[in-house]
């Protein structure tokens, strides 16, 4: 058992859990984040993506320790209060999304892409980048399409601050 | 049509939810004093279980208990059932070996469960399961149909010799014998339609709580039909009389077939809830999903055309052997029966049809409805026949299709079918003519002076939706009625809650039933609400799988709708002092036509609640039912067009374009719509290419992770065009036919029909993997 | 996952103090390929010492003719560094196909190294470029480290600190993925030294591992063009064939994806 500092979604926590416990069990079961998913157990499927520091990690392949002094960022966290983050909205609008399952880790790689890539973006580097997070639900036409909505969304919202 | 009314492109109301990670899935749940449950399955996929040894796993830290398989049948806990009784040629009952849900004696797949441990933590729990000695005794395993049914093999049931489940046929042998005596041409095709693990991006997962003191069940699980699981567990397993029992299926991340199932787990979870007296979580991972959840698919067929001299399709004749797996999933009998075999007349007049359809035993994971369950199969033997036929017969392949559609309707089919509406030529033309069909053979010339192979493939599907009318399903087995169940409760204030037995998991209910409800009241879909997924919300309901929740559950609701609008009429006539028959409804108000008379909905609901002033001899309150059973399955079609590339140096294919034609009927979100149809496609293009689940001779699921069993992602497919032509289903008032299974079963055909066009060769098996189609390429 | 105890090392040193109290211990560096094995209860490591945030063990640094790597290095730092781009633009692409976005964010060369997976990209542009694997004990030449599937000329305790690539005339890399995990069906990594010398090195297609393909480098070593191995024939035997690839399939993409590769080095 270790003490696990670190500050989620702005907060900073500090958990109590043995030492073989992955970053997303910390989430889920110690703060009750139950937004991110496990969809597999092999670190394929994406449904457990947040952010660590900034950069878009699977929380299913980090032990809570690796992630002690950093700074996590959940799909619950993504969202100024009432006000959706461009990528959620897009998500929504172009029905990007149907079970939801695959949706957070989907919506946290994406934003990771945009980050990543800015303007830059068309749909075969949407493609390729998402090529960690699967979905059995939508056939990824409207995820491509919101991912690229929202690209276009963020640049505008990066233009105005 | 309103801004949120039928036809209107409404973003969805579940979807905050989901896009801020408040969706609540089982896994989710917590109870106080919950423990957690990790199976012990067995290793082989034959064995005689010898022995459980739980001693040293009793006493590792957390350790609540560890249960066997003896004792679930000690306990009486019923076996597994399957739910649809077929008859053989013979007239012989289907036989079918007993489905315990955890093995007392034998084990007959790898993944089987033959004990459990119960723990404080999940951790704890698969700790322990390591220090369970199970004592196996293997023998020799048929992984699959060839090796079943070979003399001497394996044998799994003593009920069931030679491995066989069923010979089953349907259609005229006599008459198909005659037609292709008269034959000018013969086409034959032999094919295998591949395995598929389904895959829901959520894993399994039931929470279970007895509470002593009511002597009352609670269970969470991933479902699609809570209803059914509830009726099941009650009457077959006895788990607890539905009173005592509640079935909650709470967000459901994703079904596709494989969670219409009651499986072990939940039965072993509610049961153990109570030895225990803690409620019981598990949650299974992906490899569990792999071993255990309910495959799709598995037949091998031989097929054969008959063709009169001016290219008529005289006759067709059938003969396939489907995979059950090792255990008679819920549906699995009726799949490859009256869910396929009917619908082996595709869109074409075929005056004699015969198929033979054998059941079989094998030692590999159950096997049942998986997205489009028995149509996929259908279809896709049809449209792989049509296209090896034009090629044989050197014509055009749409023109062959053209020729010998069906045009006139209703069209009685020689397999069962009715086929009530329909325009094929439509949909075909729609996609010819989006693909630019015609300007095909100018770019295949193309791209071969670039140094690849292109290559087109039509496929027309059709296939049986809104399952299904109860009186027929029942006359052919089905130990169910197949109607559907909603009830309208307009509240005091004017809001609106429906209730539906129909279960959402990604399919957009919450929205799509609200835009009925809008479009009848002119009120906004904000005013409603959707219940379900709750055995002590809603009152009965059938599920949702087979495209049915429109069809039927939406014609529920529309059911229930007209009765609650013939209510408040009468309450608003009444108080507007008018007759019954001068009221319409208008932007949520009663209007007395041709005056400026008029109440609004929620004052409407208010006198029905008040009661203080009704007309004579009503009751109180607005609220109604209705129960729904379809006149007529319904018959979704279309044409499904891919254009795609192979890399003649890797045999890897890349889709140049991909083309749908759906006709639907009335369409009442087409976002959604469009986004079934996505889904559908990906799925089948994911057949056609990438997925197949493989046992080796031992019967070891080789494909047992997402490392080697190929899920579609974004870059394996490309973006769709989709249109639709619409023909109104006469046998519901919403005029709908169902989306959900469209390109599941239409897309499989068109891609293969497409590779073997761009490779000269026919021979090529699903899923066309890089591997295989270069050998096809290069020998 | 079995109970372990996890450790963050400070430094080097620390790293290899703390290694030798455990029982069993194992460097964990990216966990990419680590934390999937204890998942599956297939590694039961006593201790783990985290050496992802040793600061001497993350970096990348251009000198002359070599491009010096350090071991906790992320795949996505190497494909991302201009310095990589420019000096071995076929290592920088190699690093942006492992796996994907966020596996790149936390995969590090030193782990991809020192677990050598028969179907790992890395290892092809090690041996091909002739790289030197540098540990707290040693240098290792490229030829010498990778000893067959998943075992590698590491001692136990050994830490791979840094890999050093000589800057080649020309080098490509190109990768046919497994359809399925996207691992290296078969990749091949071309390489032309300065010195004229001509390595070509095949992942994925091997049953021993990373391995030199000699009837290329023999073809290109006479012309340097991917017409040059039209006529070239890979034998089948000794690669490995499963559900994905059949020993002749993977035979054929050495052959392809070495001209693919030479087409890119250009
Ligand atoms: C979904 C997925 C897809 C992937 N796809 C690819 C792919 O396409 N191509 C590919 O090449 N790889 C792929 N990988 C593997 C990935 O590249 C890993 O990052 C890499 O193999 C291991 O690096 P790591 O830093 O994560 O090492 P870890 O997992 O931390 O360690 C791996 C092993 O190396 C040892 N080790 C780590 N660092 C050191 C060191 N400095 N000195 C000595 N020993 C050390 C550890 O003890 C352990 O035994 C994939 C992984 C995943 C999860
Ligand atoms: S849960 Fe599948 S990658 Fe993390
Ligand atoms: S929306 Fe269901 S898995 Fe993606």
């Amino acid at each position: 058992m270790s003490t696990v500092k670190l500050t989620v979604n702005g907060k900073a926590v500090s958990v109590d859990v043995e030492d073989r416990t992955l970053l997303v069990h910390l989430l889920r079961e110690n703060l009750n984040l139950t937004g991110t998913h496990v969809g597999c157990d092999t670190s394929q499927c994406g449904a457990c993506v947040v952010h660590v520091d900034g950069r878009a990690v699977k929380s299913c392949t980090m032990l809570a320790g690796q992630a002690a002094g950093s700074n996590v960022t959940t799909i619950e966290g993504l969202a100024k209060g009432d006000e959706l983050h461009p990528m959620q909205a897009a998500f929504r609008d172009n029905h990007g999304l149907q079970c939801g399952y695959c949706t957070p880790g989907m919506i946290m790689s994406a934003v990771d892409i945009v980050h990543r890539h800015g303007g830059k973006l068309d749909e075969e580097t949407v493609r390729h980048e998402l090529e960690g997070n699967i979905c059995r639900c939508t056939g990824y036409h409207n995820i491509v399409k919101a991912v690229l909505d929202a690209a276009g969304r963020m640049k505008v919202a990066q233009a105005a601050e | 049509m309103g801004v949120e009314g039928i036809g209107a492109r409404v973003v969805r109301k579940e979807d905050r939810r989901f896009i801020t990670g408040q969706g609540r899935y089982v896994d989710d749940v917590k109870m106080v004093g919950m423990s957690y449950a990790h199976f012990i399955r067995s290793p082989h996929a034959h064995a005689k279980v010898k022995g459980i040894n739980s001693a040293e796993a009793m006493k590792m830290p957390g350790v609540i208990a560890v249960l066997t398989g003896q004792q679930i049948v000690d306990d009486k806990v019923g076996n597994l059932i399957c739910g649809w009784a077929i008859t053989s040629k013979d007239g012989s009952p289907m036989k079918m070996g007993a489905w315990p849900a955890m093995a007392p004696e034998t084990v007959r797949f790898v993944g089987q469960a033959v004990a459990v441990v119960i723990a404080e933590t999940k951790n704890q729990a698969k700790d322990a399961a390591e220090a369970v000695v199970v004592d196996y005794e293997e023998l020799p395993a048929a992984a699959d149909i060839k090796t079943a049914i070979k003399p001497g093999a394996p044998q799994l049931h003593p009920e069931a010799p030679g491995n066989i489940v069923y010979d089953w046929h349907l259609g005229d042998e006599a008459a198909v014998k005659d037609a292709f005596s008269k034959a000018a041409n013969v086409v034959t095709l032999e094919l295998t339609n591949n395995r598929l693990v389904p895959n829901a991006m959520e894993p399994r997962a039931a929470v279970a709580h007895y509470d002593q003191a009511e002597e009352h069940y609670t269970l969470y699980t991933t479902s699609q039909n809570p209803h059914v699981a509830r009726l099941v567990l009650s009457a077959f397993y006895n788990i607890a009389p539905e009173h005592k029992l509640r079935v909650i299926a709470p967000d459901v991340g994703g079904g596709f077939g494989s969670k219409i199932y009651i499986y072990p787990e939940e039965m072993v979870a509610l049961w153990a809830s109570k030895k225990v007296g803690r409620p019981v979580k598990w949650t299974g991972d992906r490899s569990e999903a792999f071993l255990t959840d309910a495959h799709g698919r598995d037949h091998v067929s031989k097929a054969e055309m008959a063709f009169d001299k001016d290219n008529k399709i005289l006759g067709l004749r059938v003969k396939t052997h489907a995979n059950f797996g090792a255990y008679m999933s819920l549906f699995s009998s009726a799949v490859p029966t009256y869910l396929y075999a009917t619908l082996l007349s595709g869109q074409y007049v075929i005056p004699a049809i015969y198929a033979e359809v054998i059941g079989v035993y094998t030692n590999t994971t159950p096997v049942d409805a998986y997205r489009g369950a028995g149509r996929p199969e259908a279809s896709y033997l049809i449209e792989r026949m049509m296209e090896t036929a034009a090629r044989q017969l050197k014509v055009d392949p749409a023109e062959l299709r053209k020729k010998n559609f069906i045009t006139a309707f209703p069209y009685q089919t020689p397999v069962i079918m009715a086929y009530d509406i329909g325009d094929f030529h439509a949909s075909i033309d729609a996609a010819m003519k989006a693909i630019d069909y015609a300007g095909f053979p100018a770019r295949k010339a193309k791209a071969k002076a670039d140094g690849k192979l292109r290559g087109i493939g039509v496929s027309c599907y059709i296939e049986a939706c809104g399952i299904a009318p109860s009186k027929a399903v029942g006359s052919l087995g089905a130990g169910v009625g197949l109607w559907e169940s909603a009830e309208i409760r307009v509240n005091p204030v004017g809001t609106i809650e429906v209730l539906t037995g129909s279960h959402s998991h990604g399919q957009g209910h919450e929205t799509t039933f609200c835009q009925i409800i809008a479009e009848r009241l002119g009120v906004p879909i904000s005013q409603v609400s959707i219940v379900h997924g709750d055995t002590d919300k809603v009152q009965f309901g059938m599920g949702t799988y087979g495209s049915r929740s429109l069809a039927v559950g939406g014609t529920a609701i529309v059911k229930a709708m007209e009765k609650v609008e013939a209510k408040a009429k009468k309450i608003a006539a009444h108080a507007l002092e008018a007759s019954e028959s001068d009221i319409v409804i208008e932007n949520g108000e009663f209007k007395v036509t041709g005056t400026d008379k008029s109440i609004a909905l929620p004052m409407v609901a208010l006198a029905a609640y008040t009661a203080h002033n009704l007309p004579d001899g009503m009751e109180p309150g607005l609220k109604e039912t209705a129960f729904y059973d379809p006149t007529n399955f319904t018959f979704p079609a279309g044409a499904y067009i891919c254009e795609l590339e192979v890399d003649p140096g890797t045999g890897k294919t890349s889709f140049v374009n991909f083309v749908a034609a759906d006709d639907f009927g009335r369409l009442i979100n087409p976002m959604i719509v469009e986004g079934q149809v996505h889904g559908g496609l990906a799925q089948g293009i994911g057949q056609a290419l990438l997925e197949g689940a493989v046992y080796d001779n031992t019967g070891q699921l080789v494909t047992a992770s997402f490392m080697d069993y190929t899920m579609p992602r974004a870059d394996d497919l490309p973006s769709f065009q989709l249109s639709h032509t619409t023909t109104l289903c006469p046998g519901n008032p919403l005029g709908v036919k169902g989306c959900g299974e469209a390109g599941a079963i239409g897309a499989s055909a068109a891609v293969i029909n497409a590779i073997t066009d761009a490779i000269g060769n026919n021979k090529l098996e699903m899923p066309a993997t890089p591997d295989r189609v270069w050998h096809a390429i290069h020998g | 996952m079995y109970e372990t105890n996890y450790h963050r090392a400070s430094s080097i040193d620390d790293a290899v103090a703390q290694f030798a109290k455990g029982t069993d211990s194992k460097f964990l560096s990216g966990g990419q390929t680590l934390l999937p094995v204890m998942k599956q209860r297939l590694a039961a490591p006593s201790d783990v010492i985290d050496v992802a945030k040793i600061k001497d063990m993350i970096g990348i640094d251009v000198s002359g003719d070599t491009v010096t790597i350090k071991a906790a290095t992320t795949h996505y730092d190497v494909a991302q560094s201009d310095a990589v781009q420019k000096a071995i633009p076929a290592l920088a692409n190699l690093a942006s196909m492992i796996g994907d976005p966020a596996v790149r964010h936390r995969g590090t060369i030193g782990g991809s190294l020192a677990n050598n997976d028969p179907a790992a990209d890395y290892p092809a542009a090690v041996l091909a470029l002739g790289a030197v694997v540098k540990t707290n004990k040693r240098s290792i030449a490229a030829e010498d480290f990778f000893k067959g599937l998943f075992s590698t000329a590491l001692e136990d305790g050994e830490i791979i600190t840094q890999v050093s690539f000589p800057v080649p005339a020309k080098a490509g890399y190109a990768k046919f993925p497994n359809p399925a995990s996207r691992f290296a069906l078969t990749g091949v990594f071309v390489a032309k030294t300065k010195s004229g010398d001509v390595r070509v090195v095949a992942t994925g297609a091997s049953q021993s591992g990373v391995m030199r393909v000699a009837p290329i480098e023999q073809a290109l070593k006479a012309n340097w063009a991917a017409s040059a191995l039209d006529a070239v024939t890979i034998p089948a035997s000794g690669l490995l064939a499963d559900i994905h690839g059949s020993a002749d399939y993977r035979a054929n993409l050495v052959k392809v994806m070495g001209q693919r590769a030479v087409t890119a080095a250009g």
